[in-house]
């Protein structure tokens, strides 16, 4: 039993985390040393798992929509709303904790809009979820009326850039958030439902799974996901800026998803996996970054990245190096 | 009354009535001055978004074109200010570069058969990224020839021009337009987007077309990306984000449908000149802020395609259940 969760663990994700960050060691020697000062740890390995919480977060909250089949194009502008709306209620004097509530609620109604366009009026989820990545951002400045909206409450930063038990407090709250939604997907049915929905929606709905309500459901995460990593945003520059909160991190967020062996194709999902991109994207970063090289890189290291994957989930590659088990039979083109 | 017709007519009512109430608050919005402003401001947005419209007509999409007009600024400020080349070879160089570009992405999307998206999404941060490590900051491009572009201006009564690069993008229009409504490879695209299986069994080359159509789109934003240069006088690493999302927005409220196979170019070309409005509407305003921009473009692209979903499931219920 023991021996096969170790052989569980030599997974590719895990080992690629490995490969990038033997290499970060390799490219500045002191990577993995971590020194503990004023009540936490400080060091690069640290910096990764606190930089790359907010994708993280989002990667959570992206499983579940792309496992369905979908994409959420709007996580990066919810993150801004969820920033602004906790930045503008504690400058307006509302305690720090309605404030956190607030701006919960109002990425988990976020979330639930996308989910009514996809599951309702059956749009496609890129075009859906656009309609809020275009909006969202003017919404945000709406919000904090055009400027960046600097605070000093303590619970804000607090958790945007505490430390709890030692460790960045943006990462704790990643990794419940991964342990919690992965305990409910995986030892309820909630999972298989999704994977089912994934696979073909229409099939799904006719063996009795309400479809719509759990695309409901995976969207609404996804707002609430991407309404936490906003909040750890704002915390963590002690301001909420709607233009730049967030800007491309759906993208990082997709990415880490699809490095973590989800099937853009729908059906097969791994949220701790999931996890583990976001952390190799992260740690490839802080590479670039500490040996010296221009952050501009990073973008085209990512792109190579994503090459690389999708090479390997290709058609093609099974076909050179068939898996062990058969995947399901598609219907052929010609 | 062909009612295929009717989304593009929908859009084109839609913007004559906004016109006409933004003309009745602001007289002077109705002058030539402004039209060919809207023309010259939003050309390179236009020539962007011909080449989108055959991307989501053929069922895809592409998020790497605002990454190509940086990139394609880029280098052609690069090749013109430090290479001391004329503009007109450093254009066919950013042009070629740019086909070959759009046709490895185009290989990707055939033959690893990944959603369109995904590699677009590569396409981009590889542009952005080439962009940023040939030069981190904006390259002022100095060169008589582009003086002598930016002069070359049709006068209209009433105070307006018809610039070089507006007309442009109104030329590039017409020919996508020929080239989607009148040719073999027009037919191909919509084929494609209605059902690419059906598609290949009637013999439509879907490699080559696939290819040819992303091809086609990043050699219009390397087009665009001329004219930007040309309308900015500098390139820069950074310039045209998120153009892309501007350009499908202006496909879909121009009346295509995103799941592909219907559509028309002259659609997006009113729906460019919408977005143009709203934004020369809220400068017109002076109290509006530029954010509204983009939440009436979020509001407008939400109502076209609520529009677009009620049309189709009215026309054509049966189809519905297997497109979902």
């Amino acid at each position: 039993m023991i021996r096969r969760s170790l052989l569980k663990l030599a997974n590719p994700q895990l080992l690629a985390l490995i490969g990038v960050l033997l290499i970060n060691w390799l490219l500045f020697p002191n990577f993995f040393r971590v020194t503990w000062q004023d009540g936490r740890f400080f060091g690069s390995l640290i910096d990764v798992l606190n930089r790359g919480a907010p994708v993280a977060i989002l990667a959570v909250g992206m499983v579940g929509v792309i496992a369905t089949k979908g994409v959420d194009l709007s996580v990066g502008a919810v993150m801004a709303v969820a920033g602004a709306v906790a930045a503008t209620m504690v400058v307006a004097g509302y305690p720090a904790p309605i404030a956190v509530v607030a701006a919960l609620v109002v990425g988990l109604l976020c979330g639930l809009w996308n989910g009514i366009l996809v599951a309702v009026l059956d749009i496609q989820p890129i075009i859906a979820t656009l309609v809020l990545m275009v909006a969202g951002r003017g919404i945000a400045q709406l919000i904090t009326e055009g400027f960046i909206v600097t605070f000093n409450d303590p619970l804000l930063i607090y958790i945007g850039t505490g430390s709890f038990l030692g460790f960045p407090m943006a990462a704790v709250i990643a990794l419940v958030l991964m342990v919690i939604v992965t305990l409910v997907v995986r030892r309820t049915a909630i999972g298989l439902f999704i994977e089912a929905v994934g696979v073909n929606r229409a099939a799904a709905s006719l063996a009795g799974i309400r479809s719509r309500m759990l695309l409901l459901l995976v969207y609404s995460l996804s707002g609430l996901c991407a309404a936490i990593a906003g909040i750890i945003v704002a915390g963590d520059i002690r301001g909420a800026d709607a233009n730049n909160a967030g800007l491309w991190l759906e993208l990082d967020a997709i990415l880490a998803v699809v490095i973590g062996g989800t099937s853009l194709l729908g059906g097969r999902f791994s949220v701790p996996l999931a996890v583990v991109g976001a952390l190799i994207i992260q740690a490839m970063n802080t590479g670039i970054l500490v040996s010296g090289f221009p952050p501009e890189f990073n973008l085209i290291v990512k792109a190579g990245l994503i090459f690389i994957v999708l090479v390997i989930q290709s058609p093609l590659a099974s076909r050179l190096a068939p898996p062990r088990i058969k995947p399901v039979a598609k219907v052929s083109a010609k | 009354m062909n009612r295929s017709l009717r989304p593009l007519l929908a859009t084109a009512l839609i913007f004559a009535i906004a016109y006409a109430l933004a003309v009745m608050q602001f007289p002077s919005m109705f002058s030539t001055r402004v039209l060919g402003n809207f023309l010259t401001d939003n050309a390179f947005l236009g020539i962007a978004a011909v080449g989108m419209t055959f991307v989501i007509l053929s069922g895809g999409i592409d998020l790497s074109v605002g990454a190509v007009i940086g990139f394609t600024g880029v280098l052609v400020a690069v090749l013109i200010t430090w290479a001391g080349m004329h503009p007109v070879p450093a254009f066919a160089i950013a042009i070629l570069v740019a086909g070959a570009f759009g046709a490895t992405m185009g290989l990707a999307i055939h033959y690893l058969q990944v959603p369109a998206f995904i590699v677009t999404l590569a396409g981009m941060f590889l542009a952005r990224g080439g962009a940023s490590v040939i030069t981190r900051d904006s390259v002022p491009i100095n060169h008589e020839f582009y003086d002598w572009i930016s002069d070359l201006t049709i006068r209209l009564p009433g105070g307006g021009r018809l610039s070089f690069i507006g007309l442009t993008m109104v030329a590039i229009f017409v020919i996508g337009a020929l080239i989607a409504h009148r040719t073999k490879f027009g037919s191909y695209v919509y084929a494609l987007g209605g059902n690419p299986v059906s598609a290949s069994l009637m013999g439509v080359p879907v490699a080559r077309t696939t290819v040819a159509i992303y091809t086609l789109s990043s050699v219009l934003a390397a087009i665009s990306g001329i004219v930007f240069s040309l309308y900015t006088s500098a390139g820069y690493p950074l310039a045209a984000v998120g153009v892309e999302l501007d350009a499908i927005s202006a496909v879909v409220i121009g009346g295509t449908l995103l799941t592909g196979g219907y559509g028309f170019v002259l659609g997006t070309f009113i729906g460019v000149m919408l977005l143009g409005l709203v934004q020369t509407y809220i400068i017109f305003d002076g109290t509006l802020s530029s954010w509204w921009t983009k939440i009436v473009i979020g509001i407008l692209l939400f109502l076209f395609i609520v529009l677009q979903r009620l049309i189709f499931v009215a026309s054509a219920p049966g189809e519905k259940a297997q497109k979902a």
